[in-house]
């Protein structure tokens, strides 16, 4: 029997998520979840699984209307939703957590033989041969998603909700997982896939729903009739083609001058420069010391050895404070964690360590953040706003706003379009071209080849804490981007 | 998703005010409650006298814990700093020195504490609670080591003004208070000083990637409070006209329950000077009543303490009722 969803709404104060969503999963399917972020997929699988009420509309599962207090209702009702986070204690072991609510007991003492024998067999079920008594914390991320499959397998869930499952994990462990699903799928329940990666959604899912703006777009039922263009286009609502628009732009004399630079994560001394106006990349794998060199320029973490040079004065030593006095501007790559003061407002985001004089004039503060945010076309009811409530494309946009008050010279984008949707990832894009054409040297860390190869005039290329080549815009292309990326076996 | 492209929902003008004001009107209703039903409460005498001298130590202090709490920290050593203070003071007093230099040895004193406590908070990364709870035993131990834990009186009638005098029909230890309010809110509310702070509070990572130097303005936070708890017990001292190493014993809480019960947030990040100005009336107002009706000691701790649970019970109530 099928999973209805039927007319689901919610609103939060000042937002509609979810307008009324209406459609059908088939059992026995893989049935993509897709949409920018914030389009509403999040509000609509913690109303899946209990943790949010919907404010109208109904869940209806094998005929019957599904209404539940809380999630463990959800999970009587045979619904699991393995989140991004997953929701594991990192302290129990794998059979604890696998029994965790519902604990096998003999007179009242848990049975430990019992509970870690269930506990092999239900690992079993999903591929893994994991001693039960190990401490969850000791996994690999892709085992402890295969626990928490096997978590919803203990419940005899019926519907799997899968969100972004393969972030972070490598593509063997992908095909692991993927190998599963398939069974879970052969075993007729009901599974929901929510990835932006249109390769995996053409791999393993039968049908798609696209959800904008928290209403219903359209869904696909049958996959491979269409193309991931169909699905941009329904996810985007236009055309969308901006994103590789590489423009050429004229440049100046050197703004930033990296010499003989050491620290933390860096295996060799750095060298390179940026010129006025120049956008240049830093490519690398994850860990190859791109974060840890803006890091070092942004005067986060401290220099062992080197200079830094901006302009014609040279540092050996930057802090936050002085690099921003020199015009370095930053734009972190955790947004939430660094930077954001998430229940604070629009407004005072944007002021803050911008402020120049000891008193802060109110009204003079909301005028500066209002053509900021204009300036950027920032989305939000007003600057009043809790930053913390808008999209993460908005947040990053007011970021760079806050940044643009320091008289500008360099600005260092650390993954500027991570966790972004499309629209927004565009938007940010024109906005750092916009700031190169007035003369400011941008170098941007980024894992999305297409977007250096967009944005950038030169890409500097990272392995293992030293710079390993450099690629001008004319020849650079992912094979060979990701050629010198690639540590080289020796 | 755009938040301008979705459609506002409306929020009823009822839970906005509640959302705004609520325990403001927790505190009007007490008042109204305790007017009508509590003879004497609403006399000038009681109002100025007993309630309002008996909220000036707690609300001097809450002041600075304002900034505290708002920058994600506590300080659990102000009473006992009080206790010091107030002790010094005394003892530099029966020395022969004359008025201005004890009190301003004293204060000197306490800002130096919180100087520390802040740079080992800030500088050495050691947690709030270890650090100040190490201080509080501290300093209390210097009060009772600088005078052999004995008390000792003060004969000094320029110092004794400072507790009893009454200029234009208020007594100096209100007018203290009430000054405090109004620089700390402007501080707070009208400075880059306690914008930053707030921020800190917020999301301390992110501050100091905006440029906001968060150690000096940690430090400072510390250093304002003790300071401000130095000026508490100078002023009850000079009230009682002792130096007594025991007072002031759980000042702290009493302090950090004050904001709480007004509305600052214990986590960081919110906070304002209105809170403060809520939260020490509400307790004023409970204890005053509780008083005029005499009720006994020991069954004003439950009621005290009944209330602050009920008060956090209520914020999370309407933090749950924003969020989902």
């Amino acid at each position: 029997m099928p999973l209805l969803f039927d007319g689901i709404e919610k609103s939060f104060p000042g937002v509609r998520a979810l307008g009324g969503v209406s459609f059908e999963a088939r059992e026995g399917s893989v049935h993509a979840l897709m949409g920018e972020n914030g389009a509403g997929k999040s509000t609509l699988l913690k109303i899946l699984s209990g943790a949010y009420r919907p404010d109208g509309g109904a869940l209806v599962l094998d005929g019957k209307s599904l209404s539940y207090r809380n999630t463990q209702d959800a999970l009587d009702a045979g619904i699991a939703v393995i989140y991004q986070e997953l929701q594991l204690v990192p302290q129990l072991s794998v059979a604890e957590n696998l029994f965790l609510g519902h604990m096998p007991t003999k007179l009242g003492w848990t049975d430990t033989k019992q509970l870690n024998a269930e506990a092999k067999r239900l690992l079993q079920l999903v591929g893994e041969d994991i001693r039960p008594e190990t401490p969850i914390g000791r996994l690999p991320i892709a085992q402890r998603q295969m626990v928490e499959i096997a978590k919803a397998l203990s419940r005899n869930a019926k519907v799997l909700a899968f969100d972004e499952p393969t972030s972070s994990l490598s593509s063997r462990e992908v095909d692991r997982l993927f190998a599963v699903i398939k069974n879970l799928q052969a075993e007729g329940r009901i599974v929901l896939y929510v990835s932006h990666r249109m390769d995996e959604i053409f791999e393993i899912c039968d049908a798609a729903t696209v959800l904008r703006d928290g209403q219903h777009v359209q869904t696909f039922n049958s996959l491979p009739e269409i193309t991931s263009d169909d699905l941009v286009r329904a996810m985007v609502g236009r055309e969308v083609d901006t994103l590789n628009a590489y423009r050429d732009r004229p440049i100046g004399d050197t703004m930033l001058r990296v010499q003989d630079l050491e620290g933390p994560g860096l295996t060799e001394p750095a060298n390179f420069e940026v010129k006025k106006g120049e956008i240049v990349g830093i490519f690398g794998l994850v860990g190859a010391g791109r974060t840890e060199t803006l890091n070092l320029i942004a005067g986060t973490a401290t220099a062992r050895a080197g200079h830094v040079t901006v302009g014609d004065r040279s540092f050996k030593r930057l802090n936050p404070k002085t690099a921003l006095k020199q015009g370095i501007g930053l734009c972190p790559e955790d947004r939430k964690k660094e930077g954001i003061v998430a229940i604070a407002s629009v407004c005072d985001n944007i002021n803050l360590g911008v402020r120049k004089s000891f008193i802060v004039h109110p009204k003079a503060e909301r005028t500066y953040a209002q053509s900021r945010v204009e300036q950027l076309r920032v989305r939000t009811p007003s600057v009043e706003q809790k930053i913390g409530n808008l999209s993460g494309g908005n947040q990053q946009k007011a970021i760079l706003g806050r940044v643009l008050g320091h008289n500008l010279r360099v600005l260092l984008l650390d993954e500027p379009t991570r966790g972004i949707d499309i629209g927004a990832k565009a938007e940010v894009h024109e906005i750092v071209r916009g700031l190169a054409e007035n003369g400011v040297a941008v170098l941007v860390v980024s894992s999305e080849m297409p977007e250096l190869l967009g944005l950038c005039d030169r890409i500097l290329v990272m392995e293992g804490g030293r710079f390993r080549g450099e690629l001008p815009h004319s020849q650079a292309t992912q094979e060979k981007l990701l050629e010198l990326a690639l540590p080289t076996k020796s | 998703m755009t938040a301008s492209e979705k459609t506002p929902t409306v929020e009823s003008p009822l839970r906005a005010i509640w959302d705004r004001a609520g325990m403001i009107i927790v505190l009007v209703l007490l008042f109204i409650v305790a007017c009508v039903t509590v003879p004497n409460f609403m006399s000038g005498r009681n109002l100025i006298y007993s309630l309002g001298l008996s909220v000036t130590t707690t609300g001097i202090v809450a002041c600075g814990m304002l900034f505290a709490l708002a920058a994600g920290d506590f300080d659990l050593s102000v009473g006992s700093v009080a206790a010091f203070a107030g002790m010094l003071a005394a003892i530099l007093l029966s020395k022969g020195m004359g008025v201005v230099p004890s009190v301003f040895l004293a204060l000197f004193a306490g800002l130096l504490i919180g100087a520390i406590n802040g740079f080992v908070i800030a500088v050495c990364g050691i947690n709030a609670l270890i650090t100040t709870l190490a201080t509080m035993q501290i300093v209390r131990g210097l009060a009772y080591i600088i005078n052999d834990g004995n008390s000792i009186g003060i004969g000094d009638a320029g110092f004794a003004a400072l507790g009893n005098s009454v200029p234009l029909g208020i007594p100096t230890p209100l007018w203290t208070f009430i000054f405090c309010l109004v620089i700390f809110g402007l501080l707070l509310h009208r400075t880059v000083y306690g914008r930053n702070s707030l921020a800190i509070g917020g999301n301390r990572e992110a501050a100091h990637l905006a440029g906001v130097p968060t150690r000096k303005v940690q430090i400072t936070i510390f250093a304002l409070l003790s300071f401000l708890a130095a000026l508490a017990g100078i002023v009850s001292a000079a009230q009682q006209q002792i130096g007594d190493p025991k007072t002031m014993q759980g000042l702290e809480l009493r302090v950090i329950s004050a904001c709480v019960l007004g509305g600052v947030s214990l986590t960081g990040g919110i906070g304002s000077i209105a809170h403060v100005i809520v939260g020490v009336m509400i307790m004023g107002t409970v204890q005053n009543v509780m008083d005029l009706k005499g009720v006994s000691t020991f069954y004003q701790y439950l009621i005290s303490g009944a209330i602050l649970l009920a008060a956090v019970l209520l914020d999370r109530l309407k933090q749950r009722g924003t969020s989902r």
